[in-house]
């Protein structure tokens, strides 16, 4: 009866050397049924963030047009482009506006952090469904196949790799990860977030 | 129980959906068309708790029809997909929600292509190149996997729809004995017999 099975789906995020990855599948099911292959959970909020919102379907979208609406209403405000941090803080209070009847989704955010020296950090965070924002240093991982994406990252990952090296790992620790979980699956995609560029790619992995 | 099946083909949609109006063993009517018609390039086949399904059809139907006559013009499909969604999400939190479950077929007229949604009462949307609901979903769908062509003719895509539901007909032991199936292509919305 969990609503946080009922679609199934999975994100992973992961910090490397001055570059962030955030991945996930793209599965969207009715329980045990597949209905369809191509529902992305990952949506850039600004050319440096990204959420990956894994979870109840309905609220995937629910929330991802609720997020679009308070940041266009930040950016309009500040006159100013969000920060990942101030982002998660954004995540948080959405969510635990809604602490007595939740939203069912485990958000997982990536970007990258503008320093005042002009350079950026790698950031990633993650919340649970009332918004308590979990901030990690290495990865970051929710969604069905949660237990299975900890294990895949605890073994490969390690710190400062180079963004091609990154996207072998996270796409690794993904496609294995969901290969274990029946609900998770169906396609796979990855982003690579650098400070020059985005690179969108789509694995290819078992369609069962 | 409420069969409904849906499919795109080159410049289509096929949406079809059973007939039968029934309440525990009883089948009440044989020509219940629970497919209506949106907007001139629109189609919505619709399942679920019997009353809702009209009661909300009826609300949609209305509502996409006064944005036509607001603003002189119809709603895109995907635009209209957004805002039935958006209803179904609003439902679901609410005293009583709309359990009905739908099959959202349009053709786009300003980028010339078929869309097709299927949504469900929690207001889960996804765009989906064929689609099912209800029971014969569990028949329907590893046989579009297998033959469904997104490129296919019209006539290619009946053929396809009609081997959904002679399965269906053949394995489902409340099988339903009649169909509406409606097509919607760039000259609008048309009934087909199969």
């Amino acid at each position: 009866m969990s609503f946080m099975d009922h679609n199934g789906g999975s994100v992973i995020a992961m910090v490397g050397k001055e570059c962030v990855a955030i991945a996930c599948d793209l599965r969207l099911g009715s329980g045990p049924q597949g209905i369809a292959s191509k529902f992305e959970k990952i949506f850039p909020m600004t050319d440096r963030v990204y959420v990956g919102l894994p979870g109840l379907a309905t609220d995937v979208t629910t929330l991802h047009e609720q997020f679009r609406f308070r940041l266009n209403m930040y950016t309009i405000k500040e006159e100013r482009e969000i920060e990942p941090e101030k982002f998660a803080h954004l995540v948080s209070s959405t969510l635990y506006e809604r602490r007595f009847g939740p939203y069912y989704i485990e958000p997982v955010i990536a970007g990258l952090e503008r320093l005042p020296s002009g350079g950026y950090k790698p950031f990633i965070a993650s919340t649970d469904v009332i918004g308590c924002i979990d901030w990690s240093k290495d990865f970051s991982v929710a969604g069905t196949a949660s237990t299975k994406l900890f294990g895949m990252a605890e073994g490969l990952w390690e710190p400062d790799l180079e963004p091609e090296d990154l996207f072998e790992t996270i796409s690794q620790t993904l496609m294995n990860a969901v290969d274990r979980d029946a609900y998770s699956g169906w396609g796979a995609l990855v982003y690579v977030i650098t400070k020059d560029q985005v690179i969108k790619r789509v694995l290819k992995g078992r369609m069962d | 129980m409420d069969v409904s099946f849906a499919l795109t083909g080159k410049g289509y949609v096929i949406v079809a959906a059973d007939t039968t109006a029934a309440r525990s063993i009883v089948k009440m009517k044989s020509d219940e068309d629970k497919i209506k018609v949106l907007s001139p390039h629109l189609l919505m086949a619709y399942s679920g708790e019997p009353g809702d399904t009209v009661q909300f059809a009826e609300y949609v139907e209305r509502n996409i029809r006064l944005y036509q006559i607001r603003n002189t013009y119809p709603l895109r499909p995907p635009s209209a997909a957004s805002w039935i969604r958006r209803t179904l999400a609003d439902s679901v939190r609410s005293r009583h929600p709309y359990a009905v479950n739908i099959l959202l077929g349009g053709y786009d007229t300003s980028t010339h292509t078929p869309h097709l949604y299927w949504a469900d009462y929690l207001g889960t949307l996804a765009s989906v190149p064929f689609g099912a609901h209800g029971y014969g979903s569990y028949f329907a769908l590893s046989l579009l996997d297998r033959y469904h062509d997104p490129e296919a003719t019209l006539e290619e895509g009946l053929a396809v729809l009609r081997r959904c539901i002679e399965e269906v007909s053949k394995r489902l032991v409340v099988a339903p004995g009649k169909y509406k199936v409606k097509v919607v292509d760039k000259d609008g919305v048309r009934e087909i017999e199969l």
